[in-house]
């Protein structure tokens, strides 16, 4: 007879504490919500996980959201200090790729971001390693991990000699999502000082002429060419998009003297410039 | 030009101003009233035309003031006064209908067949501004009104062959119309193959194939009241754009109705009519059939139309009211396809009308003043309302590749006012007319993307900052009867301010592969056009008449360059035999030379012509009812020549033996 009277105290007792339960769940953001996870590195008592957009790192520029979480107490560290060094083992030699500083992501507690950008990788996405150091209440830590990166479909980045006989890199930022209309493109330019520095060039001009050669090497009108933008460092521009489909973006770099390090214009005998991106929608 | 609409706006009141009069000729003028109404009105009876199965197209260019722009052997675009659909309204019985194809490939007379239809009424410039705003003038297709007679059942069987282009027609009409209910369908089949020109030479892509249905029904509830239904399916299939780089596998189009008639007694309300319509278009443009193309696309389109007209004609003392209340809401959309030559690249595509919405309401009064036995004095006015709305975003954003500033609405404010005197004795009538209009850009000059014209070889893009087309116009017209000889004289003159026309955009690269360049519709500051007409005949005996034609036209921009598809000097010859049971006629058909092209549009000179045909009928009863018989010979010397109108100098068809025949059985 007891069980009569207990059963349903019991019930509700259940049902409370699953719906208080629920309450508390809402209230923890899911800081990374809308990323998907590439890859989680274990080291000792930390786990490091790594996020973007697709969930897997591609030629081109990455942005990519770290956490680090601390595997005894099962949170994330929220004030941790972090640097990154991605490597690219060659046959001969290894080198490294541009990149940012990692800094904690605006209005979040547990995500700290940056970019790397990848300008080559092995077909089967192999070839690279990421170290990643950090400091956790003054400690020092180092994991060194390998990772892969994939072919980007197109050409998303350029790394090529300039006529001055310096070598940079080239990565297309936005459009991320173009449209028929005049986008905003965003590139980063940098520079390849030795094999392991990458600094950001400043001042200097990209003229730009969007060609479709699929349409009879049809472009647009009331394109812009790219101005460094000293704010975030990197290069802006207007991309008219006519239709959607294959573009290619040639492009001519110029120095603060308005000398052509690399690329050419496009005329009727010359379809395309040496330097170029490539953009797909 | 203010004081132009100032002395309108008074001799509209002034009418008003007059209406205590008696009303005892009222009645009498109400005969005269329609041809006031009407300008060039023909009874739309398919025996009586020089081909029983004839197209809506071979019947329009029978009328002095239309002209037939032609890019293939189907779906040709009627012009009136020298200004083309943009600058016309086209309207189906009042029912707003706008084409889905962005070349204009499929002008609204090409989803109506004379099946379908009683008569067209060709308004001319203002006069034609019942429906909707114009500057050039407006076309009506009337179908049939209802019956209600009890003449029971009653059925009709047309055949048609044409050896040039192996074409044939088949007509079947079927009706039953009782005392208080009728009821009729009918059909039609036009199937052509590819026709010769003069010297038999095939100009391919030139077939087509289309059948349109209709069915129509009514009933009346009282002496009074009626209503009745109205539903038309027309479907063309493979029609071949010789003129074009591309046909189309598909023009589709479904038109229902459903109108009330109230028709009191002894009222000075006269009728009340109030009609509910839809329709919807599909355009499927195909480059299948062409061997070679720079690139393959798909170019569908779609426009559908919702709307309603409520027209009242009141009679009071000396005056006849018509007022008109309508609205309508258009969407039309079109979209471009293209399959890139390298497999390896995505498909290309963009919005070439994106998702157009356009909202239409307005108000039209006309007063037909009948001050004296012989003088009426026709004054009308509409007002309008008409919204844009840009639905798909990237349609903004397109246009703004193009526009500093694009926004997805835009509204307009419509005025058309228009006034004429007529005076009409026993052996003269008179006419002189004032007309101010303004019009709003169509779908494709407001917001058109890439539109490739072949006529100029450029892609047209649209421009939705454009500011409404105003026209001025005075028009002109006298006829003289000297016993059999009549002579008459008509003319009209336009002063268009911002005339929109493409202007060439340097440094902008065509997205059409081959194109000389890109054009961005803007506006002219001004335009004029003028034509005239003297039309003269004389009746030899009575069975035997001679008619003749000859026109001037002009058209010049502010800027000095001639305007394009302005018709050259042109005459017409005929000679009639009619007798009840028997009519012959040989017809001479010619233009002048046309010396003032407009090679900025990519006209050239296009070399006079004339041409030969001869018709003859015969009519024959017996008892299962009447069998008309009609046929001749086109083009009978078998010239090669082409139009001013001919898109891109394509020439027309060479001899051709026709034959109708038609059987209608009581």
């Amino acid at each position: 007879m007891k069980l009569k009277y207990l059963l349903p105290i019991a019930f509700i007792a259940l049902f409370f504490s699953c719906s208080t339960d629920n309450d508390d769940n809402t209230t923890i953001v899911n800081e990374v919500e809308g990323l998907e996870l590439i890859q989680t590195i274990v080291n000792g008592n930390e786990t490091i996980e790594l996020y973007n957009e697709k969930g897997m790192f591609e030629t081109g520029y990455n942005m990519i959201s770290l956490r680090i979480k601390d595997n005894t107490t099962d949170s994330y560290i929220e004030d941790a200090t972090l640097s990154w060094m991605p490597m690219m083992q060659m046959p001969t030699m290894e080198h490294s790729s541009p990149k940012s500083t990692i800094s904690k992501a605006l209005g979040k507690d547990t995500v700290y971001e940056g970019f790397i950008i990848y300008q080559m990788t092995n077909t089967d996405g192999s070839g690279w390693s990421l170290t990643l150091n950090y400091n956790i209440d003054g400690t020092d830590y180092s994991v060194t991990e390998t990772i892969s990166v994939m072919q980007y479909e197109n050409q998303n980045t350029a790394s090529f000699m300039g006529s001055d006989g310096t070598k940079y890199i080239l990565a297309l930022i936005e459009p991320k999502d173009p449209s028929i209309a005049v986008n905003e493109m965003k590139v980063g330019l940098f520079k390849m000082e030795n094999m392991m520095t990458f600094p950001v060039v400043e001042d200097y001009t990209i003229a730009l002429d969007p060609r479709m050669p699929g349409m009879g090497n049809h472009t647009s009108p009331n394109n812009t060419d790219l101005t460094y933008n000293n704010a975030d460092n990197f290069y802006y521009g207007d991309l008219s998009l006519t239709m959607t489909g294959y573009w290619k973006l040639n492009l001519k770099l110029m120095n603060t003297d308005d000398d052509v390090l690399k690329g050419e214009d496009v005329t009727d005998e010359n379809e395309a410039s040496s330097l170029y991106l490539e953009l797909e929608f | 030009m203010k004081t132009l609409i100032t002395v309108i706006l008074c001799l509209l009141l002034s009418s008003l101003g007059f209406a205590q009069d008696n009303n005892n000729e009222a009645k009498k003028d109400t005969t005269k009233l329609e041809e006031v109404l009407v300008i060039s009105r023909r009874k739309l009876s398919n025996h009586r035309q020089e081909k029983t199965l004839s197209s809506i197209d071979d019947y329009l260019e029978k009328s002095n003031k239309v002209t037939m722009i032609k890019r293939g052997n189907y779906a040709w675009e009627p012009t009136i006064n020298n200004m083309a659909s943009e600058r016309l309204v086209v309207t189906i019985d009042g029912m707003q209908i706008f084409g889905a194809c962005t070349d204009k490939m499929d002008p609204i007379t090409s989803y109506v067949d004379v099946s379908n239809l009683e008569k067209v009424s060709i308004g001319s410039g203002q006069e034609g501004t019942e429906n909707g705003h114009s500057i050039g003038g407006g076309i009506d297709l009337k179908l049939p009104s209802s019956k209600f007679n009890g003449s029971g059942f009653k059925s009709g069987l047309d055949l048609g062959y044409e050896t040039n282009g192996n074409y044939k027609a088949t007509g079947l009409d079927l009706e039953y119309t009782g005392n208080k209910f009728f009821i009729s369908a009918d059909g039609i089949y036009r199937k052509s193959d590819n026709y010769d020109a003069g010297g038999n030479e095939e100009i391919l892509y030139s077939q087509f194939e289309k059948y349109n249905i209709s069915l129509k029904t009514g009933y009346k509830f009282s002496e009074t009241q009626s209503i009745d239904a109205n539903l038309i399916y027309d479907k063309a299939t493979d029609v071949g754009y010789p003129a074009l780089p591309m046909d189309v596998s598909l023009a589709e189009a479904l038109i229902a109705s459903l109108t009330h008639y109230y028709k009191p007694e002894d009222k000075a309300l006269k009728s009340l009519e109030t009609k509910l319509y839809f329709n919807t278009i599909t355009h499927i443009m195909d480059d299948t059939k062409r061997p070679v193309v720079a690139i393959r696309m798909d170019m569908p389109g779609w426009s559908d139309t919702y709307g309603f007209y409520s027209k009242a004609e009141l009679m009071k003392n000396k005056h006849h009211f018509t007022l008109n209340l309508n609205g309508f809401y258009n969407k039309s959309l079109a979209e471009m396809t293209m399959f890139s030559n390298n497999p390896s690249e995505p498909d290309m595509f963009m919005y070439t009308w994106p998702d157009i919405r356009t909202l239409y309401s307005g108000i039209f009064i006309k007063d037909d003043f009948h001050f004296s036995a012989h003088e009426t004095l026709a004054s009308s006015i509409r007002l309008g309302y008409h919204n844009n709305k840009i639905a798909e975003e990237v349609g903004v954003q397109s246009l703004q590749i193009f526009h500093d500033t694009v926004d997805d609405q835009k509204n307009r404010f419509l005025v058309s006012l228009a006034s004429a005197y007529q005076l009409k004795k026993e052996n003269y009538n008179l006419s002189v007319g004032l007309g101010y209009g303004e019009r709003a850009p169509s779908v494709s000059e407001g917001y058109g993307f890439f539109l490739f014209n072949s006529f100029d070889n450029y892609d047209y893009i649209g421009n939705p900052n454009l500011k409404n087309e105003k026209a001025v116009e005075a028009n002109f017209s006298f006829k003289q009867n000297f016993n059999d000889f009549e002579i008459g004289i008509e003319s009209s003159y336009f002063h268009i301010m911002d005339y929109i026309i493409g202007e060439i955009a340097p440094d902008v690269s065509s997205m059409t592969i081959g194109a000389n360049g890109v054009r961005v519709y803007t506006a002219l500051d001004h335009a004029s056009i003028f034509n005239t007409y003297v039309n003269s005949s004389y009746k030899l005996s009575e069975r035997f008449a001679i008619n003749g034609t000859v026109g001037y036209n002009y058209g010049k921009g502010n800027d000095g360059e001639n305007l394009p598809l302005i018709k050259p000097f042109s005459y017409f010859a005929e000679f009639n035999y009619n007798t009840p049971k028997f009519n012959a006629a040989l017809q001479l058909d010619g233009n002048g030379n046309q010396s003032n092209y407009s090679s900025k549009y990519g006209e050239n000179e296009t070399a006079d012509y004339a041409i030969l045909n001869l018709n003859l009928g015969n009519v024959f009863h017996n008892k299962f009812g009447k069998t008309v018989l009609k046929y001749g010979i086109e083009n009978i010397l078998d010239t090669k020549y082409s139009t001013y109108a001919d898109w891109n100098n394509f020439p027309r068809q060479g001899r051709n033996f026709y034959v109708n025949l038609s059987f209608v059985f009581p």
